[in-house]
């Protein structure tokens, strides 16, 4: 039971050690600016892990949400600023296409992997369509939400509180997130009980791309200016993001609490390796050690709950 | 019959060219319990489906509570006509709690205080079937063991929220359960049925039918061949109306073996006790005891040689088919070659010729039911695909086998052919370590261990091996 109880605190205990390893080399951090400037792309990432959580929920993976938050960041800096009305309602129609995928791969029996690695192509030539070059404007309202300043505790972690907690409630606690959930667990057991599957699938997707859409309003609000190229790295650091919470790729097990702070020690890793000065080129490969380290602790806390 | 609680006319199913049912006429009094038996392949689980709305019939009649169906009839309407199903391969999610795993067939458990609800609707239920079962309604499922889950699962099917309940079709409900819970089941059913629940009951094994249905059916090739009330069935009759050519036949004394024959298995649980298990070349060795008290931890102790002392290849045949033994993506004959592959080698690489040899081999030997071993592995039935996991061990070099409660949801016909085949097997030298969870498969064992709280607390020679003495065994309190 302790073991359980530690595979659930791994996630925790990472953000922490990155934290106190963050603040011994450079103690500047540890102040409410320093903190906010070093969590402020965090809530971009947060939105994009929980969005790759739900697709991880119902046993797929969307290795699309990148390019697809790049996308969203053109239309937001310039139809969604030149026409509000317009831009959203081409936001409308991004998740109701992410809805459409969710339906198609689970009536045609595809692999979303397949599916949505043409889809990240299909998403970045739109965006390259739309903005050709790095630009476009921020709507004020976006950079406004994004630059709040809260007393006592920074911005970026209020957000991340929220975040989780509100989906922790849908997911975890509510009795929709129950049929959700069963339904990475046990697709077969879930339409025994007369639930449908193919409805199932679409809401999750759905989901996904909503909070594909708050991910890519809110990175935007941060840059100011659209590019469609910005979240190339989200694809991975979104799946990253979710296993480091204690997720798993099949079979319905996630944390939305431990997807969130997966996506907060990723992007305090990132600025931790930028303060011992490892070259960016070294960057990748070094988020890459810090998730196998993490992850081959889970494996050895697994084996010792098996082994029991 | 006026208070039918369900009833089928002429109702037929094909799957291509396979009729899995042909014409079947069924009907279910309400506050009755029907037996239902049949070999594997007989239609019993392809009529489960259709009564419980998951597979569409290609012809015939349905009718609930006297109301004759004439709309869509799926899943969701089955749940809503109080149709209750516990399947054979059980149907919970494992990633969910038990409480979870209600909510799932209760569309009303929503809104705030689902959890609470849920949790005292299923404990209340399992508290009822099976006192002293030690379940949480928090439980994980993937942390209980199988006999845990099939109580769950058996009391979330007799839990009641909005809607009525009227039929719950329990196939092989016992498979997993250990004969005390098994009892208590047994007994629940009559509770329920005199309340006016219908059940149809599903099972393999004919005394738990005989005791405790009101009337037997039986069918066969997708018919119903006949039907009487229970009491007028006996054993044998039975079985003869199953068109079994097999019979139970007790073997009549146990092995005798020299000093001289060498011990190839010794190992004391590491749960527990002073107690070691030792098994010789060619004895069959049956562990038992209530289900879940360490025989699967001892035969997984043995596989790994861990505390134990073991000479010889082993090789360990899985009861929980779908998790831990058979690849569902493979053909039967790779099914059955995987064990074998070293020593399949040619030159580094795997001859093909002598592994499809080696299939075809035991898919004689073992008379698996299929024109060509090279069908995918679920394309066979699930005797048969158990017959595969005993074909993959047997056709392998290993001296030890080991059986995990191998014979969960095989129909007598194959039963008998595997034990005889177990006992030709043993006299030619093999070792069988047998953990079963059904006293009668201890009559083909040499001698037993009983487990308690992992450890071994008896160990009985063939001739002690009755019920009554397994059972005294597995509740004695152990010396200090």
């Amino acid at each position: 039971m302790n073991r359980r109880l530690l595979r659930q605190a791994l996630p925790f205990i990472s953000l922490a050690v990155v934290l106190i390893a963050t603040f011994i080399v450079q103690p500047r951090t540890m102040s409410y600016f320093g903190l906010n400037l070093m969590l402020q792309y965090a809530v971009p990432i947060a939105l994009a892990t929980i969005a790759q959580m739900f697709i991880i929920t119902v046993n797929d993976l969307d290795l699309s949400i990148g390019p697809f938050v790049g996308l969203v960041s053109c239309i937001g800096a310039t139809l969604l600023l030149d026409n509000p009305a317009l831009g959203i309602g081409a936001l409308a129609v991004l998740i109701a296409a992410y809805g459409a995928v969710g339906a198609l791969v689970h009536l045609r029996n595809l692999p979303s992997i397949v599916v949505t690695l043409g889809l990240s192509f299909v998403w970045l030539g739109i965006a390259v369509l739309i903005l050709p070059s790095p630009g476009g404007k921020a709507p004020v309202w976006l950079k406004a939400i994004m630059s709040v300043q809260i007393p006592v505790v920074p911005f970026p972690i209020v957000a991340a509180v929220v975040i989780g907690v509100v989906v922790h409630l849908a997911l975890m606690m509510s009795s929709y997130g129950v049929i959700a959930r069963g339904a990475g667990g046990n697709p077969k057991a879930l339409t025994r009980a007369g639930w449908s599957m193919l409805r199932t699938k679409i809401i999750m997707y759905m989901l996904a791309g909503f909070f594909g859409v708050l991910s890519g309003l809110s990175l935007l609000g941060l840059t100011t200016a659209g590019d469609a190229h910005v979240a190339d790295r989200y694809t991975l650091y979104s799946i990253a993001g979710v296993i480091l919470g204690g997720g798993e790729f099949i079979g319905g097990r996630v944390s939305p609490m431990g997807a969130v702070v997966g996506a907060l020690t990723l992007a305090l890793a990132g600025s931790f390796l930028i303060f011992l000065k490892i070259s960016p080129d070294w960057q990748i490969g070094a988020q890459g050690a810090i998730l196998i380290i993490v992850l081959a602790l889970r494996a050895l806390v697994t084996y010792g709950e098996q082994k029991r | 019959m006026s208070s039918d609680s369900i009833r089928l006319d002429g109702v037929e199913k094909s799957f291509g060219a396979v009729r899995a049912l042909a014409g079947v006429d069924l009907h279910v009094a309400a506050g009755e319990c029907l037996g239902l038996v049949g070999h594997n392949g007989a239609g019993k689980s392809t009529l489960m489906h259709v009564l419980s709305g998951n597979l569409t019939p290609s012809a015939g009649e349905l009718s609930v509570g006297g109301a004759k169906i004439t709309g869509n009839w799926t899943a969701a309407a089955a749940q809503a006509s109080g149709i209750r199903c516990v399947f054979q391969e059980l149907s919970l999610c494992p990633n969910l709690s038990v409480a979870e795993n209600v909510r799932i067939v209760h569309r009303s458990l929503k809104g705030l205080g689902w959890k609470k609800r849920a949790s005292d609707l299923i404990r209340a239920k399992l508290d009822e079937i099976f006192p002293g079962h030690g379940i949480s309604p928090e439980d994980e499922i993937a942390d209980l063991a199988i006999g845990k889950r099939q109580m769950a699962e058996i009391a979330r099917a007799f839990t009641v929220t909005d809607g009525p309940l009227r039929l719950v079709i329990l196939d092989e409900p016992t498979s997993s359960l250990d004969a005390v819970t098994a009892e208590q089941l047994l007994a629940y059913v009559k509770t329920e049925t005199a309340r006016g629940t219908s059940v149809i009951l599903i099972s393999h094994l004919l005394g738990e039918i005989l005791s405790t249905s009101d009337r037997i059916v039986v069918m066969k090739d997708g018919k119903t061949v006949a039907e009487r009330k229970a009491r007028d069935f006996s054993r044998n009759s039975l079985v003869a109306a199953m068109g079994s050519e097999a019979h139970e036949r007790r073997q009549a004394t146990a092995k005798i073996l020299g000093t001289d024959v060498p011990v190839l298995v010794k190992a004391r649980p590491k749960t527990g006790g002073s107690t070691a298990l030792e098994a010789r070349k060619g004895e069959v060795i049956g562990l038992t005891g209530l289900a879940g008290h360490g025989q699967t931890r001892m035969l997984l102790q043995i596989y790994s040689r861990d505390h134990a002392d073991v000479k010889g290849a082993i090789s360990f045949i899985a009861g929980d088919r779908q998790s831990d033994g058979i690849f569902n993506l493979w053909s039967i004959g790779r099914n059955i070659t995987i064990r074998s592959l070293k020593a399949l080698r040619k030159g580094g690489l795997i001859d093909l010729a002598a592994e499809e040899k080696l299939a075809e081999d035991w898919k004689t030997r073992m008379a698996i039911r299929t024109p060509d071993v090279n069908n995918n592995i679920l394309t066979l039935s699930g005797g048969n695909q158990q017959k595969a996991l005993f074909a993959r061990a047997l056709g392998s070099d290993a001296a030890i086998i080991l059986m995990d409660d191998p014979m969960r949801g095989v129909d007598i016909g194959t039963k008998q052919e595997v034990y005889a085949m177990i006992r030709a097997q043993a006299d030619e030298g093999r070792t069988f370590i047998w953990y079963t969870t059904e006293i009668d498969e201890l009559s083909h064992c040499d001698r037993a261990y009983v487990f308690r709280n992992g450890e071994i607390t008896a160990s009985l020679g063939h001739d002690d091996l009755t019920e009554e003495k397994v059972l005294q065994a597995s509740f004695a309190e152990t010396a200090a």
